[in-house]
């Protein structure tokens, strides 16, 4: 028997199966990537939970923070998402001058929550918050604040400068649709990510 | 044609018109993006940093049957238990098993190119290097390497010296600080493999190969990368969260009022148990990452050298699913004396008893894979049939210890020490090695020596069950684990079984040597090999040897079941994967 | 072609796993495989785990017969007679080990296994309270003594000759607190509650004779009951690794008549006293 033996077909372009689910296997590896992260800050806010539980009290929220700026803030990054899918249906369609503005949009509204976000530290620890201490209670407060706020300012720091090579390369039509929608992807999990943030810390 | 073939991944004109031009030696052995040279690069990192692990065995192995006669001090001895631990876990058989056999085997077993991304498959080799070198390095830094064995508990690991946290033990320092830099790029290393693996088994199987018609191997293979991608990440957080303990002043493991040698600690409001549950919760997922891929090569040796298709094929891969998930909700079970709520313990303790189910079809089915069969004992068969004891052997220690009334006696003794090994070192090495032999005329175009592989199993498996089989006794004894003499009346029966373990473990370790020089050897100088020389059926052994870049000339079409070995009186009926009709 | 030495090779295989099952068997029989055994749920943890030498002794010698079988068997065969099997066949395959292995594991542990470790973790009113407090390398442990109260324990006043619990001088709960250093004194057939603390690190207070482990956290107050029943001197050994010093860190639990305990107690001095 030939070991190489190949049954018909072969001018055909479709060498493998279709994918799962019809997925590209870049879509497929971002997902997998998201779910993972997922479960990273999924511990990270677990072990927040758990510390929380177990320090009994825990210092109260609206000594520390200004709740309309957070607001502000909260609200930057969820505008930032809708720019984003317009982006992505702007790519889509083929639109390269508009998928370059509202990636660039999507990028500076990442920018501007950095800003606020190091201005909010800055408060916090010019009242006195430290990684270890803090003046209004428990002291792993600060750990867990500074540690997993920290963790998402880098991935929403890293996805500016994802944003901004999409924008740079959907401009040059070196990037496809199909690049500008995985940035989109990761973008949309950023803020996600932001929204259970935001209600572990600020809501509860 | 090239065009619609240069959209997708690993299809590169370069593969099409094979041979076309040449690559320099650096592009085609050092930074290849091939996965077959890639998979031979990981094995070779995994038997370098095996000189280590097994070495390093062989000292503690010296001090315990002979106290004093390695001329260590019990500083020493920690630190070489950890990471003798940590180096065979993860340099080892991680490396040689999932990483190095699994970028030979996926592509070529389910009929793809390469990997989906051969670019990061690259990356995540060249990643490892400097994990490992950063891994050894840390023996030659102040207060030696990482002593807190390697579960890496807090507060001990916690307790750097730097700042203002007192120092917890020597190997505290510095040592511990590369130890978890050296996890954190491991970490990084295996998602972007496990990345790799999961889109390319869901995304680039051959026309045909629909998911049920994918060797058992690949199945093993899929789902340890599942696992690893759900449960890596918590260690990622509880690395992270350590290191910012050791270095930064917080206290998420360090709790209010510790007292160190004397000095007192300013942390404040931490748990210990936190850590605990993130690292099991990574930590027994992680044994099935290990384990599984052993057991799926032996599916696919015993098939191969049976001569019939595995028992109960769709069952093996129910069992495997199940027991992915019941994995990642039993990690209490390495906790029950941890101070755990008792009603937790319970919880674990039946559900981890549950696990003991599919493992069993496993079992069953591997046994009855032999019924009717003809067996040719090659040495890759004889792996494969040691590994079907060493998973029931080991597996029944399991059942002990998975029984929290039980574990109360067997806790941190040399049991748990038999247990794992016999799972994690025995079954895992028994299938690197089935695989290794089996697999080794397709990598390098030539045999292995059989009489050199016959020492080889012998001395290994007879080594290797002795060990660890008398270590079960030992700790039904009491003996403790991690202990650097032992002087307590009760633990005496059990302590004068030491000679005799350290003397099987030299066994086993000399064993390894025929081993060594059989690889390098048959490299160059074994007998060459034909295209598909053990009459197998998987999509592997229907391209040349040895294997073109791009891996076929043309893609398979696959057309049947992975296991087409047929009855008949000649026993030899065989039905390739992609034969016609 | 490869039938004779097939044969060879099977028979080799089969015998070298039947000796090995007759060894680890006939090792129950040979050697002195566990410590004696001294205390009320240490009977029921060797009951349970004497359950499960029977169950799964069961599934390994007839896993490694069975293999042994087949190899014999079906080795060095030149035909193969392999037929597939029916699908029903297969079920039951397959149900058969998933309902045996269930039933055997969860039910041991349920009706044997539950109790005991209930026994092991319930506070009985009755019961002599004893504290432990573990640190590098060291077992500490401390009776309320008359009034039946602790005093606080205070990081800030440690000392490692002069007051290895931080106890305060002031508190009238602690002044006649009895500090034993390296040892703990526990009348026989009385129960005993444990309230288990560390300074540093994780240890376990680990007694094989009288089959009790657990671990030592700081920050935590982890607690197991003992009910002695044979009297004598039992060694700890610390079970979780707090450094080098690991394997010297050691004491003794010794159990007195109850007369004996009684006595000792009253010739026992607080620490401020
Ligand atoms: C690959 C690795 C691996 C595997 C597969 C397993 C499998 C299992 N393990 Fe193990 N385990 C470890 C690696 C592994 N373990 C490690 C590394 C540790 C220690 C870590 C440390 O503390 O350092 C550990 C520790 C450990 C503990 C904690 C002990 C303690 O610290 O006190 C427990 C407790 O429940 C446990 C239980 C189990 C169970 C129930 C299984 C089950 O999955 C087993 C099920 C299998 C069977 C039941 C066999 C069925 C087979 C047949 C029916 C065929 C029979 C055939 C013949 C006999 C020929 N393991
Ligand atoms: C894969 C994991 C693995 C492997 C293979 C081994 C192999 C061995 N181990 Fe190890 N061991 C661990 C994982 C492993 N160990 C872990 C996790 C711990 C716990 C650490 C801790 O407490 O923190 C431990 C602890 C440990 C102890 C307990 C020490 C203590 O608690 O005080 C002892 C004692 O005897 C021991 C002995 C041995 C011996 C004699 C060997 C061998 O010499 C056995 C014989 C040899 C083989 C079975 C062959 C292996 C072959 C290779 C490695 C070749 C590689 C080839 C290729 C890559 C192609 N080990
Ligand atoms: Cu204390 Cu080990
Ligand atoms: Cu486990």
């Amino acid at each position: 028997m030939n070991p190489t033996a190949v049954t018909g077909h072969e001018a055909a372009s479709e060498e493998s199966e279709p994918g799962f689910y019809g997925t590209s296997w870049q879509k497929l590896m971002m997902w997998w990537f998201i779910i993972g992260d997922a479960i990273l800050f999924g511990s990270f806010l677990a072990a927040y939970g758990f510390a929380r539980i177990s320090a009994g009290s825990w210092p109260d929220r609206t000594q520390m923070f200004s709740m309309n700026f957070i607001t502000v803030m909260t609200f930057t990054l969820i505008t930032s998402s809708a720019t984003m899918a317009t982006a992505v249906a702007a790519s889509r369609r083929g639109d390269r001058k508009a998928a370059f503005n509202f990636t660039m949009a999507t990028a500076i509204g990442g920018i501007a929550f950095l800003g606020m976000q190091a201005y909010e530290w800055y408060h916090l620890i010019h009242n006195g918050a430290r990684m270890g201490t803090n003046p209004w209670g428990a002291p792993a407060f600060g750990a867990y604040f500074f540690t997993i706020t920290g963790f998402h300012g880098s991935h929403v720091a890293s996805g500016v400068l994802i944003l901004l090579i999409t924008a740079w390369n959907a401009k040059r039509g070196k990037s496809g649709p199909e690049g500008v929608e995985l940035t989109g992807l990761y973008w949309h999990f950023v803020d996600l990510v932001w929204v259970f943030v935001f209600g572990c810390f600020y809501l509860i | 044609m090239a065009i619609a073939q240069a959209a997708r991944p690993g299809t590169h004109e370069s593969h099409v018109h094979d041979g076309g031009h040449s690559i320099g030696f650096v592009r085609k052995y050092i930074f290849s993006t091939d996965h077959k040279v890639i998979a031979v690069q990981y094995i070779l990192m995994a038997m370098l940093m095996s000189v280590v692990g097994l070495g390093l065995s062989l000292l503690f192995r010296i001090q315990l049957a002979w106290p004093g006669k390695a001329g260590m001090t019990p500083e020493q001895y920690v630190s070489y238990v950890t990471m003798h631990g940590t180096i065979m876990i993860f340099f080892v058989v991680s490396l040689a098993l999932s990483s190095g056999l699994g970028n030979f085997s996926i592509p070529l077993q389910v009929g793809a190119r390469d990997m989906a991304y051969p670019l990061l498959n690259m990356l995540s080799f060249w990643v490892i290097v400097p994990a490992a070198a950063i891994m050894i390095l840390s023996f030659f830094v102040e207060g030696g390497a990482a002593a807190g064995g390697w579960t890496a508990y807090p507060p001990l690991s916690a307790l750097s010296g730097f700042g203002k946290v007192p120092r917890g033990s020597p190997g505290s320092g510095m040592g511990q600080t590369l130890w978890l830099l050296a996890m954190a790029l491991f970490i990084v290393s295996f998602t972007m493999g496990g990345l790799n693996y999961v889109a390319t088994i869901l995304n680039l199987r051959a026309r045909g190969m629909s998911l049920m018609r994918m060797p058992l191997t690949v199945w093993t293979w899929f789902i340890a990368a599942l696992l690893g991608l759900l449960s890596f990440p918590a260690l990622t957080a509880a690395a992270i969260m350590l290191l910012l303990d050791r270095h930064l002043g917080t206290s998420f493991f360090l709790p209010s009022g510790l007292v160190v040698s004397g000095q007192q600690a300013v942390n404040a409001g931490g748990t210990p148990l936190l850590f605990q549950h993130l690292f099991w919760f990574l930590g027994h997922p992680e044994v099935y990452v290990l384990v599984l891929p052993a057991i799926g090569i032996a599916f696919d040796v015993l098939a191969a050298f049976s001569r019939r298709p595995p028992h109960g094929y769709k069952y093996s891969v129910g069992a495997l699913l199940i027991i992915a998930f019941l994995g990642m909700i039993v990690w209490g079970h390495h906790m029950f004396t941890s101070g755990m709520n008792p009603f937790l313990g319970k919880y674990f303790s039946i559900s981890t008893l549950l696990i003991t189910a599919p493992f069993a079809i496993l079992g069953v089915n591997l046994l009855a894979s032999l019924w009717r069969a003809r067996i040719r004992f090659t040495t890759a068969m004889l792996f494969a049939l040691g590994l079907i004891s060493a998973v029931g052997t080991g597996g029944i220690g399991g059942l002990f210890l998975a029984t929290a009334t039980a574990d109360l006696h067997f806790h941190d003794t040399y049991f748990v020490v038999g247990h794992f090994h016999l799972m994690i070192g025995v079954v895992t090495m028994t299938g690197t090695f089935a695989g290794i032999y089996y697999w080794f005329p397709k990598m390098f175009g030539r045999y292995m020596n059989e009489t050199l592989g016959k020492l080889h199993f012998w001395g290994t498996f007879i080594g290797a069950f002795a060990v660890f089989v008398i270590q079960h006794f030992q700790g039904f004894g009491g003996m403790t684990r991690r202990y650097f003499e032992y002087s307590a009346d009760y633990v005496k029966p059990a302590v004068a079984l030491n000679p005799a373990v350290t003397v099987f473990a030299f066994l086993a370790i000399a064993a390894q040597l025929p081993f060594f020089f059989n690889f390098f050897w048959s490299m160059f100088k074994g007998k060459k090999a034909e295209a598909n020389p053990w009459e197998a059926t998987t999509l592997e052994w229907t391209t040349a040897t040895p294997v073109p870049h791009g891996n076929w000339d043309r893609l398979p079409v696959v057309s049947g079941d992975p296991y087409g070995y047929a009855a008949g009186p000649d026993g030899n009926a065989h039905r390739m994967q992609n034969a016609e009709g | 072609m490869p039938n004779k030495r097939g044969a060879v090779s099977a028979w080799l295989l089969a015998s070298l796993l039947i000796l090995f099952t007759i060894l680890t068997v006939g090792a129950f029989f040979v050697l002195k495989w566990r410590p004696d055994v001294a205390s009320e749920h240490g009977k029921g943890v060797d009951k349970m785990i004497l359950y499960i030498i029977f169950a799964a002794g069961f599934i390994f010698v007839v896993g490694h017969l069975v293999l042994s079988a087949f190899l014999v068997k079906f080795g060095g065969k030149n035909g193969a007679t392999y037929k597939p099997m029916t699908h029903r066949a297969e079920m039951l395959f397959t149900i058969g080990p998933v309902v045996f292995m269930v039933a055997v594991s969860e039910l041991g542990v349920l009706a044997i296994g539950g109790p005991v470790w209930n026994q092991v973790y319930t506070h009985q009113s009755g019961d002599l309270v004893v504290e432990i407090t573990a640190k590098q390398y060291e077992w500490i442990s401390r009776y309320p003594g008359k009034d039946g109260k602790f005093g606080r324990k205070r990081p800030d006043l440690f000392d490692d000759q002069e007051n290895p619990l931080g106890l305060d001088p002031k508190d009238p709960d602690a002044k006649d607190d009895i500090v034993i250093r390296g040892a703990v004194y526990l009348p026989v057939g009385k129960g005993a509650w444990f309230n288990i603390q560390s300074w540093d690190v994780l240890h376990s207070f680990n007694v094989p004779v009288l089959r009790s482990k657990q671990d030592a956290v700081p920050g935590l107050t982890t607690h197991t009951r003992i009910l002695p029943t044979v009297i004598g001197r039992y060694e700890i050994s610390c079970a979780e690794i707090c450094g080098p010093g690991h394997y010297k860190m050691r004491g003794f639990v010794n159990v007195k008549s109850e007369a004996d305990f009684y006595k000792w107690l009253k010739s026992q001095v607080g620490w401020f006293e």
